[in-house]
């Protein structure tokens, strides 16, 4: 396996949280795969909509982010790049991930993805894994972890503030 | 002059598969036969329902409901004057194997196809129940929807708000998982909240301070967290806190949606309605606590207050066949061109504002 970059950030509220995601947002792009691990109420969704508006918001657009527990899957146009945000939770089987038409979407979209333990062994090993957790206090935490070669360099941006 | 209307309809868009008939007649509409392939017997994934993704199933689901549905109204393709179909919004596979069943079933018997909006089949139900005059003031209030719409017409939605996060019904399921509570959380957190002081857990009421009819729910699993977290001693949850977290949760959602219905109905009530109505279908509808403080709110308003029965607000395909006769009515048809659209907001106005004015993001 390859060797991972990994960087830990203190989310000290919901503000915090959003303001990662939008930070992000502008380093990413098609074939990058974002996977969202966490508890119900860790602030997956709240992260992965503060990135798809900011997304939207630098092409000019505006849309409601609804949370893709119910639907599975919401995607977004953010001028070339098309945006996936998938939530896996209601998934029994990682074959149904065929179904659903993730795996295309891996190679020609921008793709969040809540839930990810659901599709076992079918996520790209050039994700970045983002992983929320409560802190001592109020606020959360979150490692990101994913390979040198595609994410240090952002990471880095990520940590210079 | 009296026209006699008799469509099929066929809803396929998200976890359940469905056929019904529908006739209207005599200004009135009457539903035949409504099957709906029954995801009743499993419970145990999330939100109360395992999400059938195969459209391979769907296919074959969708061939017995049709039949059923044809056997129990008595009736052969050949009786009918069209078929509706959801073409969307939903999830791809199975918009898209509900499309290919109807235009099959249409181009076989030489019928009419009507390509329907699932949203539209909710919105128009209460036609369908209760007769309603346009135009009425729609709450779709459900697991994956939340949002105000002023109907008009049959093709004519303004949507006034909604939520811009999760649906109410997402989060009492969501609750319920929280507290160890039983899917679908909706009743589970309703019996517990009955037993419980509401005024004990001050959970916060989002967006409630800003105008307009937009609301949060997303919020009230963090607040809840918190409070839930304050409370457990050694790790165990005591019977009375989790009565009273339930309580305080659902005295918020219901405030929320309360006080967004009041300012939604001032909107509506500016239109000057001769028989105004405040229409509210969806599962979270069935909720006795927020189905009193919204029937408060339309009293109080002088609207009348109507809720479909549950079986048609959920989803089904008697809607969809009610919503492609008030299409059909106004001279609309589908070709064979019809194509599944995952997403379709009702009310394409509302939908992506372009050049709203935002910077980008600061990298």
């Amino acid at each position: 396996m390859a060797t991972c970059a990994t960087l830990t950030l203190p989310l000290p509220d919901a503000q915090a949280t959003a303001r990662l995601g939008a930070r992000l947002a502008p380093l990413l792009g098609r074939a990058d795969v974002l996977l969202l691990e966490g508890a119900i109420g860790a602030g997956k969704t709240h992260f992965a909509r503060a990135l798809i508006l900011a997304r939207l918001a630098a092409v000019g657009r505006r849309e409601d982010v609804p949370s893709p527990t119910f639907t599975l899957v919401q995607t977004y146009e953010a001028g070339d790049l098309e945006v996936w945000h998938a939530d896996l939770y209601r998934l029994t089987r990682p074959d149904e991930i065929a179904e659903l038409g993730l795996e295309e979407a891996f190679d020609s979209a921008l793709c969040l993805v809540e839930w990810p333990d659901r599709m076992a062994d079918l996520a790209p090993d050039t994700a970045l894994r983002l992983s929320f957790r409560p802190d001592a206090g109020e606020g959360r935490v979150v490692t990101l972890t994913g390979p040198e070669s595609r994410w240090a360099p952002v990471l880095a941006r990520l940590a210079n503030g | 002059m009296a026209q006699t209307l008799t469509l099929l309809g066929i809803e396929s868009s998200c976890d359940d598969t469905a056929a019904a008939v529908v006739r209207l007649a005599e200004g009135r509409g009457t539903v035949l036969a409504s099957v709906v392939a029954g995801q009743t017997d499993l419970h145990a994934a999330f939100g109360g329902v395992v999400p059938e993704l195969a459209a391979r199933a769907h296919t074959e689901k969708l061939d017995l409901c049709v039949e059923q549905a044809l056997a129990q109204a008595g009736l052969g393709l050949t009786d009918l004057d069209g078929v509706a179909v959801t073409a969307g919004p939903g999830l791809i596979g199975g918009v898209m194997a509900g499309v290919m069943c109807a235009k099959g079933l249409a181009a076989g018997a030489g019928l009419p196809l009507v390509g329907v909006n699932h949203l539209a089949g909710h919105a128009l139900t209460p036609r369908l129940t209760d007769g309603l005059e346009f135009p009425y003031l729609m709450l779709l209030v459900s697991g994956g929807h939340c949002q105000f719409l002023l109907v008009r017409g049959a093709e004519a939605f303004t949507r006034l708000g909604g939520t811009i996060d999760d649906a109410p019904g997402e989060a009492f399921d969501k609750t319920a998982k929280l507290l160890a509570l039983p899917q679908p959380g909706g009743p589970a957190v309703e019996t517990e909240a009955a037993l419980g002081d509401p005024r004990r857990f001050a959970f916060p009421r989002p967006l409630l301070d800003r105008p307009g009819c937009d609301m949060s729910f997303s919020g009230l699993k963090t607040a809840l967290l918190r409070a839930r977290d304050g409370v457990m001693a050694d790790g165990a949850l005591r019977r009375q806190d989790r009565a009273d977290l339930c309580a305080g949760f659902q005295a918020a959602v219901s405030a929320v949606l309360a006080e967004k219905s009041r300012r939604a109905l001032a909107d509506y009530l500016a239109l000057a309605p001769a028989d105004p109505v405040f229409a509210v279908a969806g599962g979270v509808a069935a909720n006795r606590a927020i189905r009193a403080a919204l029937e408060d709110v339309a009293a109080r308003a002088g609207a009348r207050f109507v809720a479909p029965p549950l079986a048609l607000c959920t989803d089904n395909a008697a809607m969809i066949a009610w919503a492609g006769i008030e299409r059909f009515r106004l001279g609309h048809r589908d070709g064979m061109s019809l194509s599944a659209r995952p997403r379709w907001p009702l009310d394409e106005t509302a939908a992506p504002m372009l050049g709203a004015g935002k910077k980008g993001a600061k990298a």
